[in-house]
């Protein structure tokens, strides 16, 4: 799927932009977007570490495991596959919590921290499990409670009313989220091949 | 009152980084004795590794997208569609926020921005930008991160179900502002 979509965006531009004569600015985004790529991953660097080295701390004081005990009932719903307090709980845990509470710095780590944790437990480490693929789809879907601040600022006063149509809108999107993701786990065309389990 | 509670929220989620921050290494110090100092270095290490694993995804994704979004193949989607989006009660001028948010947090920041100078704060279109905005991701940025982070290569289901929901927070955004401020 993603190889498709990934070809066909680059097909799409190059074609396009031969005929709408746009070749050279798409010529220069290829080249800016892979610098641009680069200076993303180097200015996670900092705040990684940060959080990476807070997350240590609350895993060898046992915060974690506590946390992923006490939401216990919700998430073995959600990722039946992961064994019980398996510290992979803890970290999705911590991200969905971060992400509902708009801080996106901290979610990042987090989130990055749950999927090591969940490559552990994978037979296959090429492939996504379907833990992985349901802790992303709500992660694409935003589980956010709190406006981004750059909405708060562009819409001024008119910000509390969209508040509301947001939570409406967001929920939405996260139940369809999990919707599709536990729907489509089971189709031949998704199904995972090794692990013996399937 | 709601305008109230939402500055309330908003003013919790100032406290909460600077609580955690120093909260965590709190019960660790005094109620586990663990080596906070140590343990914060061990942690922090792979802060470097993780951020150098993901740059080849990352390159992956953004050229693609780069190139996609100079060529100017969403205005020409654009065209196409608006007939047929005028027709279920879906503003075309809402199409390219939508269309963009999967695939850049910059650039569909930029659309909204210029949604709401040129239609004011007020407008139904305005509101219907922003809360589509609040309501979905930047997936394909966010699936680049964490599935490169990992070196998975093989992504499943996961990008369809990402999109799927996506398309569910742009529609809702749009039948249900126009519920409330229609």
């Amino acid at each position: 799927m993603l190889n498709y979509i990934w070809f066909g965006m680059m097909f799409a531009g190059v074609v396009v932009g031969i005929f709408t004569g746009n070749i050279d600015a798409v010529t220069e985004a290829a080249i800016d977007m892979a610098k641009v790529a680069v200076n993303l991953a180097i200015g996670l660097i900092g705040i990684m570490a940060l959080w990476l080295g807070i997350m240590k701390i609350a895993e060898e004081s046992g915060l974690i495991r506590l946390i992923a005990k006490g939401l216990r009932p919700i998430t073995i719903r959600l990722f039946p596959d992961v064994p019980e307090d398996h510290p992979a709980i803890g970290s999705i845990v911590l991200n969905m919590s971060a992400n509902i509470l708009g801080l996106g710095n901290a979610a990042t780590p987090l989130g990055l921290k749950a999927m090591e944790e969940l490559q552990e437990i994978n037979p296959d480490k090429d492939t996504a499990t379907n833990a992985m693929c349901t802790f992303l789809a709500i992660n694409t879907s935003s589980v956010q409670l709190i406006l981004p601040a750059t909405v708060v600022a562009l819409m001024g006063a008119t910000s509390s009313q969209i508040f509301i149509t947001t939570i409406f809108a967001t929920g939405m999107s996260t139940i369809a989220a999990i919707t599709a993701v536990k729907f489509l786990e089971k189709r031949k065309q998704f199904i995972m091949h090794s692990g013996g389990s399937s | 009152m709601i305008e109230s509670f939402v500055q309330s929220v908003n003013q919790v989620s100032r406290y909460i980084i600077p609580l955690l921050l120093v909260g965590i290494p709190f019960y660790g110090l005094i109620f586990k004795k663990v080596k906070v100092y140590e343990a914060f270095v061990v942690g922090a290490k792979d802060g470097f590794t993780i951020a150098i694993r993901i740059i080849p995804y990352l390159v992956a994704i953004l050229v693609a997208i780069g190139m996609f979004r100079a060529s100017g193949t969403l205005d020409l989607l654009l065209n196409f569609l608006s007939p047929v989006l005028t027709f279920i009660g879906f503003p075309p001028e809402n199409l390219p926020l939508a269309l963009m948010r999967p695939l850049s947090g910059s650039g569909s920041l930029g659309l909204l921005t210029d949604l709401i100078n040129q239609h004011g704060p007020d407008s139904l279109i305005a509101k219907i930008g922003a809360t589509m905005f609040g309501s979905t991701e930047t997936t394909f940025y966010v699936l680049a991160v964490y599935f490169g982070s990992v070196g998975i290569r093989k992504t499943r289901h996961a990008l369809v179900a990402g999109l799927f929901a996506d398309a569910v927070g742009v529609f809702s955004a749009v039948y249900i502002c126009r519920f409330f401020f229609g």
